[in-house]
């Protein structure tokens, strides 16, 4: 067992805690950054100036009228950048732009005494626009070859070759929406000056120090002169990761210009009309399977709906390529990857960052082939999950695929799989108007951030002459419980009881070039560095003890609060009455009086990963984590409303650091996915009206967002046994983003049970969110005779006529369903390789004439 | 700036606050700047999320949804004056905290304050029912689970 992951006796990991905040939350004594505004003197409120256009050069700003209203202060524009005017690290988002890129974009900020007075000046700035032509959907962005950023390909073996092999070859397209974080809190920075000019901001972010860089560039100073602080978050999921820091540099600039303090906190309709969502996706694929269900071949193109700018995009196209293959084995494979520009707001990490979009692509291929190859779609999926010494398509070995079966085995047996079906099975026989649908899906989650360079991690541990210990670490407390989990690694490291440790804010004037708190990696590398702090200190301290107690400072152990040595027969200790050990009191006074040093900076890395983006090939992930979910649902045969009946769970997080923690995360997770998947629907003004391209689900009330109403009737989840990770610390896995997955299941329960109003084997195409109307037409469809918009190929055709990339809207026969084929009209682009060659209409003569489903919407 | 404010007063957990408000400004609004009561929390600002929720004379409301104006005179209890006393949790309180009833917490004094409100009108609620109740406040984080457990077992220990 690695010294990492190895387990002391009696660890204080692994303890089934409350979270460590609980009991401020609970009397709201707990602060979050707008809080603060109260507790700050002669405070200015920022408000913006948002565009009414998608898309418009902004040719005339006056602001004389503004600062005509009582209470405003200054209005804030580029001429006021001293350093470079961008919000972003590829420089492609400019802070005060001169060009409006989507709906609600900020132009200025106007500062006032107050927020209505700062609101009254931003109603009376007066700019002027020239509109511009825009694209709002990634369709039309496809249209008109609108790109962004890298265009990725990851390639294993030869994708023709499998399809040539595949005995059955479907091609198909799909197009799911993104999801906006709505974290209960939104986002807030406040930012004030010091005597010595040292800027100070406290803000809602889970990148604290990327905060700091942006910050740095736009005031034009370098990074020590800029502490951020963030006490904790309302909720993040990605959505705080990279967003923040624009309105961060704008509170910053303001109070650099006006020498008092700045506060921006977006109201919800700001935030939801001006910050990043997540990213949906178009996908068009091809493929293959033998004749016993197993994949042979997959070729696909994805295009992700990047927004305005880059944001995170790239990072997040590449993981959703990652996990294309979710747990199956795919052996010849090809996946082309591109990131659409629209007028939209700059789309961003959202839990999952990607991994989500990618595997719903592989979930639904299967649940829509599943029918057609005469194969229950949980038995398709068990088949062609990953076996020992197999490998992803971009090379990484799978390490315990063996876990992947266990998971779900446990599923079947919790769930009481095998009877439950048969009971529904009966249950939808004697049913005509209301159907039940019962659905397994597995999850397998690459954990590490895939640029191996962020997976870096810092802390600093202070022993004082009392013994309390103080602890800091890089990673942001949103909820997730990560400060939980360091204080537990810290008391199990030092061997001390948790009310000997208090954790500090996280501060980048603390712990420098943190990464963010993301890619679920929190715990593991924030807890490698706290508990590298530690054993820094525990060794100086082991020296001290073991010369008190005439023992090799190697058989020292910290517990309970002592230093103990682990041979009683060693030393000078004869008598066994008498301790063999030390206070940790004591030990830390003694140690002081002989100059140790007291305290430590911590640091990890993750060994052993390695990435190339340009060939995706690697071994960016440290570890899998791996789940299985079961759900029922019950659908209405004449409005598609539908209830989830029961949902079983099981995840692997490790060996739990804490596991009341992990299951929140795991239930909070699985319920986000739903949400995704199932009720949220963000729909863009896409007409050509005077709002195109204005977010209309803009608040809580039109955009639906999961409650308690929508909560399975019975949902179990436990954590799968015997799951010690070997090199993470203290044996667990990451918990934040894998959970989210699990709600897969929840999507083909609903399909299934939709496709039971058909004949039996029939496949239906299910739109995403699967809301009761989107459930109401795949049943209309199902009783049409099924999705006729999945196209099965000629076997020796198979290969040749491969997904068009040109993404015009391809469905051949002129129906509107979006979506629904690629069964091309020929248009296109050929700048396709050899397996995207776009279909001749010869070609396309040997497919199946079936009529797309006629599906309105 | 100049705005028009009018003086107020407010009964907030037994306290009087003699404020000055203008008269469009949000019962939440005042409770965080004027009172200095944060714990009242502000999620969407139109009465859907509930993290605002506060009772007002006994009753949950939504305080982002009231003019501070209209509470002229009334009893208003936020999460700040739940507990009985400084050293004692409400039992509500208690049961967020030992049952995991929160993550990043910003919906909780909201959840908190509904339920206080619901357990009083109905001590011995059936899950049905509090599920029902429950449903008007939302968590981003959750998954509610945990908190219709503390609810449970809050109610159970305010029954005995
Ligand atoms: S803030 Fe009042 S209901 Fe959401
Ligand atoms: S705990 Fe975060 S919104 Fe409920």
């Amino acid at each position: 067992m690695s010294h990492l992951s190895e387990r002391p006796a009696a660890p204080v990991v692994g303890r089934t805690l409350p979270h460590e905040s609980a009991s401020l939350h609970v009397s709201g004594a707990a602060l979050y950054t707008d809080d603060l505004v109260g507790r700050t003197a002669g405070v200015l409120h920022a408000h913006p100036v948002q565009s009414p256009h998608a898309h418009a050069r902004v040719t005339g700003l006056r602001l004389d009228k503004a600062l005509e209203v009582p209470g405003v202060v200054r209005v804030l524009t580029a001429a006021d950048v001293p350093g470079v005017n961008d919000a972003g690290v590829r420089h492609d988002e400019p802070l005060f732009p001169t060009e409006v890129m989507f709906h609600g974009h900020a132009v200025c900020w106007v500062l006032a005494e107050t927020l209505e007075a700062a609101r009254l000046g931003a109603a009376a700035v007066e700019v002027d626009y020239e509109p511009l032509p825009s694209l709002v959907t990634v369709r039309e962005a496809i249209e008109a070859e609108s790109f962004q950023g890298a265009q990725p390909v990851m390639v294993r073996g030869d994708v023709a070759a499998g399809l040539d092999r595949a005995t059955r070859v479907f091609s198909g397209e799909i197009e799911f929406p993104g999801q906006e974080h709505f974290y209960l809190e939104t986002h807030a920075s406040i930012a004030q000056l010091d005597e010595n000019g040292q800027v100070f901001i406290q803000s809602s972010t889970q990148h604290p120090s990327e905060t700091q860089e942006i910050v740095a560039h736009v005031l034009g100073v370098p990074s020590h002169a800029v502490t951020v602080q963030c006490l904790r978050m309302g909720g993040g999921f990605g959505g705080k990761e990279m967003q923040p820091h624009g309105f961060a540099a704008v509170a910053a600039l303001g109070a650099a210009l006006t020498g008092r303090p700045v506060r921006l906190r977006l109201n919800r309709t700001q935030d939801i009309t001006m910050t990043g969502k997540r990213h949906g996706f178009h996908a068009s694929w091809r493929v293959g399977f033998d004749d016993e269900g197993r994949l042979q071949a997959l070729d696909a193109t994805l295009t992700s709906d990047g927004g305005w700018s880059l944001d995170l995009s790239e990072p997040v196209l590449a993981r959703a390529l990652c996990h294309v293959d979710n747990a199956y084995w795919i052996p010849d494979i090809c996946i082309h990857g591109r990131i659409a520009k629209t007028n939209k707001t700059s789309q961003t990490a959202f839990r999952g960052f990607g991994g989500p979009q990618g595997m719903l692509v592989i979930e639904d291929i299967l649940g829509r082939c599943a029918p057609r190859l005469g194969i229950d779609p949980a038995e398709l999926r068990r088949r062609n999950f990953y076996t020992e010494g197999q490998t992803t398509p971009y090379g990484q070995e799978v390490r315990h695929p063996e876990r992947m079966e266990l998971t779900w085995q446990a599923v079947l047996d919790q769930a009481d799989l095998a009877a439950r079906s048969a009971a529904i099975a009966e249950f939808n026989r004697t049913h005509d108007d209301v159907k039940r649908g019962l659905a397994l899906t597995p999850v397998k989650f690459g954990i590490s951030f895939n640029l191996t360079a962020f997976n870096q991690a810092g802390a600093l541990v202070h022993v004082y002459k009392d013994g309390s210990v103080l602890i800091n670490h890089g990673g942001t407390e949103m909820g997730q419980g990560l400060h939980t989990k360091m204080l537990q690694v810290a008391a199990t490291t030092l061997g001390v009881s948790l009310d000997r440790i208090r954790l500090a804010p996280t501060r980048t004037d603390k712990v420098p070039n943190t990464s963010a708190t993301a890619a679920s990696s929190g715990a593991d590398l924030n807890g490698g560095a706290i508990k590298n702090a530690c054993e820094q200190i525990t060794q100086r301290l082991a020296e001290v003890a073991a010369a008190r107690l005439g023992v090799p400072a190697a058989s020292i152990r910290f517990r309970d609060g002592m230093a103990l040595s682990s041979d009683p027969q060693e030393g000078n200790h004869a008598d066994p009455a008498e301790p063999h050990g030390i206070s940790w009191e004591d030990l830390v006074v003694a140690a002081y009086f002989e100059r140790v040093q007291l305290f430590a900076a911590g640091y990890y890395r993750t060994e052993g990963l390695h990435w190339d983006s340009t060939i995706f090939q690697g071994h960016p992930f440290k570890y899998f984590a791996y789940g299985a979910a079961a759900a029922e649902v019950e659908v209405d045969g004449y409005t598609g409303a539908y209830r989830t009946r029961r949902v079983d769970i099981v995840h692997d997080v490790g060996d739990s650091l804490s596991p009341l923690i992990d299951i929140g995360q795991i239930e909070g997770g699985f319920v986000q996915g739903a949400g995704w998947l199932t009720l949220e629907d963000l729909r863009w003004d896409e007409s050509d009206g005077p709002t195109r391209g204005r977010l209309a689900t803009q608040a809580a009330s039109t955009y639906k967002l999961p409650s308690f109403s929508e909560m399975p009737a019975d949902f179990r989840v436990s954590l799968l046994e015997h799951a010690h990770e070997e090199g993470v610390v203290y044996g667990s896995k990451a918990v934040g983003e894998p959970p989210l997955m699990l709600a897969f299941s929840v999507r083909e329960a609903l399909r299934q049970a939709a496709a039971a109003f058909g004949a039996p084997g029939t496949s239906v195409h299910l739109d995403s969110p699967a809301t009761p109307e989107a459930v109401y037409w795949a049943i209309e469809q199902a009783r049409a005779g099924g999705d006729t918009s999945v196209i099965e190929h000629a076997a020796d055709h198979a290969s040749r006529p491969a997904v068009p990339r040109d993404g015009h809207r391809v469905d051949g026969h002129g129906n509107g369903r979006d979506g629904a084929s690629v069964d091309g009209t020929g248009a296109g682009h050929a700048s396709a390789t050899r397996a995207h060659a776009i279909p001749t209409d010869l070609e396309r003569g040997a497919y199946p004439a079936t009529p797309p489903a006629q599906v309105k919407r | 700036m100049t705005s028009p404010t009018v003086p107020l007063r407010l009964f907030v957990n037994g306290d009087r606050h003699e404020i000055q408000v203008e008269p469009r400004k949000t019962l939440a609004d005042a409770l965080r700047e004027d009172c200095g009561l944060t714990g009242t929390h502000l999620g969407c600002e139109h009465g859907v999320c509930g993290a605002c929720t506060i009772l007002v004379d006994g009753k949950p409301a939504r305080a982002c949804l009231m003019f501070a104006v209209q509470c002229e005179g009334m009893s208003i209890r936020t999460v700040e004056g739940l507990a009985p006393d400084d050293e004692t949790l409400h039992p509500l309180q208690q049961a967020f905290w030992d049952n995991h009833g929160l993550q990043c917490g910003f919906c909780t004094p909201g959840f908190l304050m509904l339920a206080a409100g619901v357990l009083e009108e109905n001590p011995e609620p059936t899950e049905e029912e509090l599920v029902e109740a429950l449903s008007s406040n939302l968590c981003r984080c959750t998954g509610y689970q945990n908190i219709l457990k503390a609810t449970q077992c809050a109610a159970e220990a305010m029954r005995e």
